[in-house]
């Protein structure tokens, strides 16, 4: 049967600007979630936090979707890491660009995520075992479609704003394609409407390193309850170099040794920067399903926004309404400017409502969740002005 | 012919006297494009009093993060590559306000004005006004004037023209010219199509065109 659960999260999270509503919406056999790939799953669970109050008239929504392996807690203390103040604590909160005094912000885990939305460490109710590769493959669209149906369930209509960086712009382009006429405004930040061959070079890269852990036995290591943790670590240092840049690098470490004078001839982490990816590699196996890995950046990889448009992305956005602003990073290698330039030169073509500002940084991709005041600034000004267009107070 | 003077308590800024005129050109409640839109001064002044629906176009980042800031609807890009993109039709004013001249290919930029936009606004300094002429002439060297303010060597435009040639191009790419004026100092005068007399007296041109 189909239910919510709720869970008020008093401010244990000291970092945290405003009190975080974490719930889990459960979609029974009635609501069967119809996948890309021709499978519908049943049942299915999304886990989603909200922040601010819901309006009257349910106009001042603010969706935000999350990135490869974000979640739902984008402005309250991780359950797992314990890292205070969620994952974009500059971006949402009182007075903040998403200000949580004025908009009800929804972030939901995606489908086939691992922090309370189905995904394949799930049960699979067929077998009584967890999914593994049994798992349904899932794409972006999927990924859309869900969050629909929770907003559907919530009763809300309208998005007022779907904000999105990365794979969570992805989610913000293909929600301004499938719902048009539910969404006023659009930021998709450092992304594309399709992935590159580089882009899908390096997922690969992951998946491999997973696979070739001993530890993953074809993906079930959940039923003999071991983990591909190592396979899972090289993954995430493989990718965590894509979302720097050189010169970020070059600032942070340099050729700067670990806690020692000189080189010990051997392969212990000599360098500092080694030390950094080690350290990021094992602190993500704590929080993150390896499957989970694989199958959220194949979606990734599947994504292509012009294929069902016959190949011309504009058809994508013909005749939106949606006033669009999208963001790039100039040192973002991963999601380049001409990327994002993409999207701006279709939606123009479309004669879209866009505005489209680079923001001049070193940091590379992961810029988008760090403190760019000149993103901030702009933000605030692009929603504040959809907010006065939308009536919204 | 009327001439107007063009009063401080516009609160235009004192030396972009053409935006106003511009202003004054274009209608209530239509869709407009900036092409060249700098920090947003145009498109602000529309959207607050001629309740337009405006885009922007500009080639510095600053002015685009500063128009994005203000809520203005800009893109970084510039005239030469990016209004291809759009549709045929897509606006009912195109304005190009002094960057005609630092353009790569003004002909071209023209083409495609009149081609997404139903009317065209452009200014432009003119390079036939008797002070240009007479510098050149006294002494023999470039000149620069108040808004021509740069060295040769290191001005973005490229591409100066007097009145005259404007028109003379205008009438190539098939545009008729349905309102100009001609601005020096403080005046400006309302001239309708713009004549030798104004090829000689304007610092700044404005002319509203449509396609013939």
């Amino acid at each position: 049967m189909s239910q919510t659960v709720e869970i008020q999260r008093q401010p244990d999270d000291a970092a945290a600007r405003v009190k975080a509503v974490s719930a889990v919406t459960t979609f029974g056999p009635e609501a069967p979630l119809q996948l890309d790939c021709g499978v519908s799953l049943s049942p299915f669970t999304i886990a989603y936090e909200t922040y601010g109050t819901l309006n009257v008239d349910k106009s001042n929504v603010v969706l935000i979707c999350h990135a490869l392996t974000g979640d739902q807690h984008v402005a309250s203390r991780h359950p797992i890491t314990g890292k205070p103040g969620g994952w974009w604590p500059m971006m949402v909160g009182p007075g903040l660009p998403i200000d949580t005094d004025r908009y009800f912000v929804i972030c939901q885990n995606v489908i086939g995520g691992c922090m309370g939305t189905t995904g394949p460490k799930d049960i699979d109710p067929g077998t009584g075992k967890p999914y593994g590769l049994s798992f349904p493959v899932i794409t972006i669209g999927d990924m859309v479609r869900a969050q629909a149906m929770l907003l559907d369930r919530l009763g809300i209509k309208d998005i007022f704003c779907v904000i999105g960086g990365s794979m969570g712009g992805m989610q913000v382009l293909q929600w301004a394609t499938a719902y048009p006429e539910r969404v006023f405004s659009a930021i998709p930040i450092a992304t594309a409407a399709r992935h590159s061959a580089q882009n899908i070079a390096f997922h690969e890269v992951g998946r491999q390193a997973i696979m070739a852990d001993p530890e993953w036995h074809a993906g079930a290591y959940l039923d003999g309850e071991t983990s591909p943790a190592k396979g899972l670590a090289v993954a995430r240092m493989a990718a965590h170099i894509t979302y720097l840049s050189e010169a970020a690098l070059h600032r942070k470490f340099g050729r700067n040794l670990q806690n020692r004078d000189k080189v010990t001839y051997g392969f212990d982490a000599d360098f500092q920067i080694e030390s950094y990816l080690r350290y990021q590699g094992s602190t993500f196996v704590d929080r993150f399903d390896a499957n989970s890995y694989l199958y959220i950046t194949r979606a990734m990889d599947y994504f292509d926004l012009a294929a069902d448009c016959g190949g011309v992305l504009a058809n994508a956005f013909k005749g939106t309404k949606t006033r669009f602003c999208v963001v790039s990073f100039t040192s973002d290698w991963l999601f380049p400017t001409s990327d994002n330039r993409q999207i701006v030169h279709a939606l123009n073509a479309a004669a879209a409502n866009v505005s489209f500002v680079e923001i001049d940084t070193d940091k590379g991709h992961d810029a988008f969740l760090l403190d760019e005041p000149e993103m901030f600034a702009t933000l605030k000004g692009f929603i504040g002005a959809a907010a006065e267009r939308r009536g919204l107070k | 012919m009327t001439s107007t003077e063009i009063a401080p308590t516009h609160g235009y800024v004192q030396n972009r006297v053409d935006l106003a005129l511009i202003a004054e050109m274009i209608e209530p409640n239509v869709r407009v494009l900036d092409v060249g839109c700098g920090d947003g001064e145009l498109l602000a002044l529309l959207a607050r009093t001629k309740n337009v629906d405006g885009r922007g176009i500009e080639l510095s980042q600053e002015g685009v993060n500063a128009c994005v800031t203000r809520g203005l609807s800009v893109i970084q890009g510039d005239a030469d590559s990016d209004l291809s993109d759009y549709p045929k039709d897509a606006f009912d004013y195109v304005i190009l306000s002094k960057t005609i001249q630092a353009t790569r290919n003004p002909r071209e930029v023209l083409r495609q004005m009149q081609r997404i936009g139903k009317h065209c606004i452009v200014s432009f300094p003119n390079f036939g006004n008797w002070r240009v002429r007479l510098q050149l002439l006294l002494t023999g060297r470039m000149p620069m004037t108040k808004t021509l303010g740069h060295d040769w060597y290191d001005t973005p435009n490229i591409h100066l023209c007097t009145v005259r040639d404007f028109v003379t191009l205008c009438e190539e790419v098939g545009f008729r010219i349905d309102d100009a004026v001609s601005v020096a100092g403080n005046r400006a005068r309302r001239v309708g199509r713009p004549g030798t007399l104004d090829n000689l007296m304007a610092e700044d041109a404005v002319l509203l065109m449509s396609r013939k």
